[in-house]
């Protein structure tokens, strides 16, 4: 049984020409639970659309996305919002670290509209991610790699199903980098949570056992290339 | 408890816009109420005030400035009247008590009210109360002396057993002293009446005052009259106002007193409506305060849309913002209304000696700050929108 399985998905966007570009055209996709699945793939290909798509952030145009039974796709906004609270954590190449919240209460706004906010879960992530010293710290006295930390810990606060990690290592140096993806990983084993991760870096990708090539797996970049 | 958090957050990460924009719905709010209290308590205060009469009697003329000169103690008098006049009407069945007064005198600006000493004994200035004395005694009604005052007695800096100088004229002028001296023999306690700011001398003291017409020695400026029945009233009214022409029964003195409310309503008019535009372009404020920081909120609310926040909560958390901004405004406002408030009563006070009751309970107390509120929760509605419509996916760059 599958905990993500996608078929048929299809997303454009309206050019400034005002033609419609597919920019994802995935036939089949899945993911088993706890499973951990690395996409390679290109700047500009697309992948951060199909996380969007699977988040529920962005609507399909067409095809299904079923996220642990329930069809992603086919829900209105405010259902896939709900959705999205409740099975999915993101983390960002950017980190997307709320400036003017403290570490811990960035960790608990991850909780705050699935199943609700809960400061001792909350605090135990931060723990786990080795930054009970920094609870009460804002992002901008935190490093880079710290940072990432905080987004993991939030990611993860809500026990999703799956994580969605999109270049999740791409503004750290390397040492950072490493740890940080190792983190992710070993985070998402504790917690039983799928990961999904994007990238275009070979170190990164060589770190999973089960890689796959979007430009294989999204069927609009094999047409705009023919 | 999240929506707390989101609102909170972002007052303080906009700390300087909030605190500029709730002071002016601070100064807003507090200008509204004051202005609506000052209306409504100085009519309601003055429409009351008559130190316990129902009428003054004086020359021909109008009964707003009799009132305003015998009762409040403003204004010039109009002119005086006989003795003979004033003993007609104190010996008419219709009249329970008349109490002459002359004025023409003052004390470094205070008026010296000549009377007699009934006014203090036998007057109920307000339901249960008369006047009574803080220090001393009262004037002796055939020598130099004076009562005081409460608030005279404090400006002027004299107490029971100093002596003093009147002054010619209802004006200050330090050339005109008289030469007699009289002496202080005691200081009223206060009554917040307009009988606080007065220097109260024998009526016979005041009328053969050197320099004084001589002819005019048994002339009195008013009479301060309690009738015997309302219906008195009208038939003393009747008798000097529509068939007599040589005097004026001014009567009675709250329908007198609103007539001069009636007359400056347009002024209140012009002052709440400078309060209303004020109030508008503070929860003006407002929206173009949260409007002009969307640019940099955008990231953090398609952070918190990503983290599964729903567009109407973000649509929410912005318009209770915006409320949020105008209850602390409006906390604020209170304190400026204080303020304001015994600013103007102090003004009031030294002008007429009447206190106004200022933190009496009014319902624009209530309706001023829920309606600043209301106010400032339609200025957050566009601002609102904006965020509503916030795209996700373009604001957390970058694509990959």
């Amino acid at each position: 049984m599958s905990l993500l399985a996608i078929s048929a998905l299809q997303k454009s966007f309206r050019t400034p020409d005002g033609e419609r570009k597919l920019i994802v055209d995935v036939a089949e996709f899945s993911l088993a639970p706890g499973q951990q699945l690395a996409l390679r793939g290109e700047s500009g290909s697309g992948k951060t659309t199909f996380l969007h798509l699977i988040a529920g952030i962005l609507a399909a145009d067409s095809g299904s996305i079923r996220l642990g039974g329930r069809d992603m796709a086919a829900l209105g906004e405010s259902a896939r919002d709900r959705l999205r609270a409740e099975t999915i954590g993101y983390i960002f190449q950017t980190f997307n670290l709320l400036q003017g919240y403290s570490c811990l209460e960035n960790v608990m706004l991850g909780m705050a509209f699935g199943g609700g906010s809960n400061r001792a879960h909350a605090t135990a992530m931060l723990e786990r991610v080795g930054l009970a010293q920094r609870l009460r710290h804002y992002p901008r006295q935190l490093s880079t790699g710290q940072q990432q930390r905080v987004a993991v810990a939030r990611a993860l606060a809500n026990r999703p199903a799956l994580v969605l990690a999109d270049e999740p290592t791409g503004n750290l140096d390397h040492r950072n980098a490493r740890e940080a993806l190792a983190l992710i990983r070993q985070t998402c084993r504790e917690n039983g949570a799928a990961l999904l991760l994007v990238s275009h870096d070979p170190e990164v990708l060589g770190a999973f056992e089960d890689v796959r090539d979007f430009a294989v797996l999204n069927r609009a970049l094999q047409e705009a290339g023919s | 408890m999240t929506l707390a958090l989101i609102i909170l957050r972002s007052l303080r990460q906009h700390l300087l816009s909030t605190v500029i924009t709730a002071l002016s719905i601070a100064l807003a709010g507090g200008l509204l109420m004051s202005v609506w209290v000052v209306k409504v308590q100085s009519q309601a205060t003055f429409t009351q005030v008559n130190t316990g009469f129902d009428a003054v009697l004086g020359a021909r003329g109008s009964k707003l400035q009799l009132v305003l000169n015998a009762i409040f103690h403003l204004e010039a008098s109009p002119g005086n009247l006989a003795a003979a006049d004033f003993e007609f009407i104190r010996r008419h069945p219709a009249v329970k008590l008349a109490i002459p007064i002359a004025v023409g005198d003052n004390l470094r600006g205070f008026r010296i009210v000549g009377t007699v000493p009934e006014l203090f004994t036998a007057v109920e200035y307000a339901p249960g109360k008369k006047f009574a004395l803080s220090s001393g005694s009262l004037f002796n009604p055939v020598a130099k002396e004076a009562v005081l005052g409460s608030f005279a007695a404090q400006r002027l800096g004299l107490h029971t057993g100093d002596t003093f100088h009147p002054f010619h004229g209802l004006i200050y002028d330090e050339r005109n002293q008289h030469a007699e001296t009289y002496l202080v023999t005691g200081v009223l306690a206060p009554s917040n009446t307009p009988a606080d700011k007065v220097v109260w001398v024998p009526l016979h003291g005041l009328q053969t005052m050197a320099g004084h017409d001589p002819r005019a020695a048994s002339d009195v400026s008013a009479v301060l009259i309690q009738l015997r029945s309302p219906a008195a009233g009208f038939m003393l009214d009747m008798m000097y106002n529509k068939q007599g022409n040589r005097l004026t029964f001014a009567f009675p003195i709250g329908a007198i007193m609103a007539e001069l409310f009636n007359k400056i309503g347009w002024f209140d008019q012009v002052l709440t409506l400078i309060a209303y535009l004020v109030a508008l372009v503070s929860a003006g404020g407002v929206l173009v305060a949260i409007y002009n920081s969307m640019a940099a909120r955008r990231r953090d609310i398609a952070i918190l849309r990503a983290l599964g926040a729903h567009r109407r909560t973000i649509f929410g958390a912005i318009v209770l913002e915006a409320a949020t901004i105008g209850l602390l405004g409006m906390l604020a406002g209170f304190a400026a209304y204080a303020g304001i408030l015994t600013a103007v009563a102090a003004i009031i006070r030294a002008q007429t000696g009447v206190l106004l009751n200022a933190w009496t309970y009014n319902p624009v107390m209530l309706w001023a700050p829920l309606g600043m509120i209301g106010l400032c929760a339609l200025g957050g509605l566009l601002p609102a929108w904006k965020a509503y419509r916030t795209d996700i996916a373009e604001n957390l760059a970058p694509v990959s």
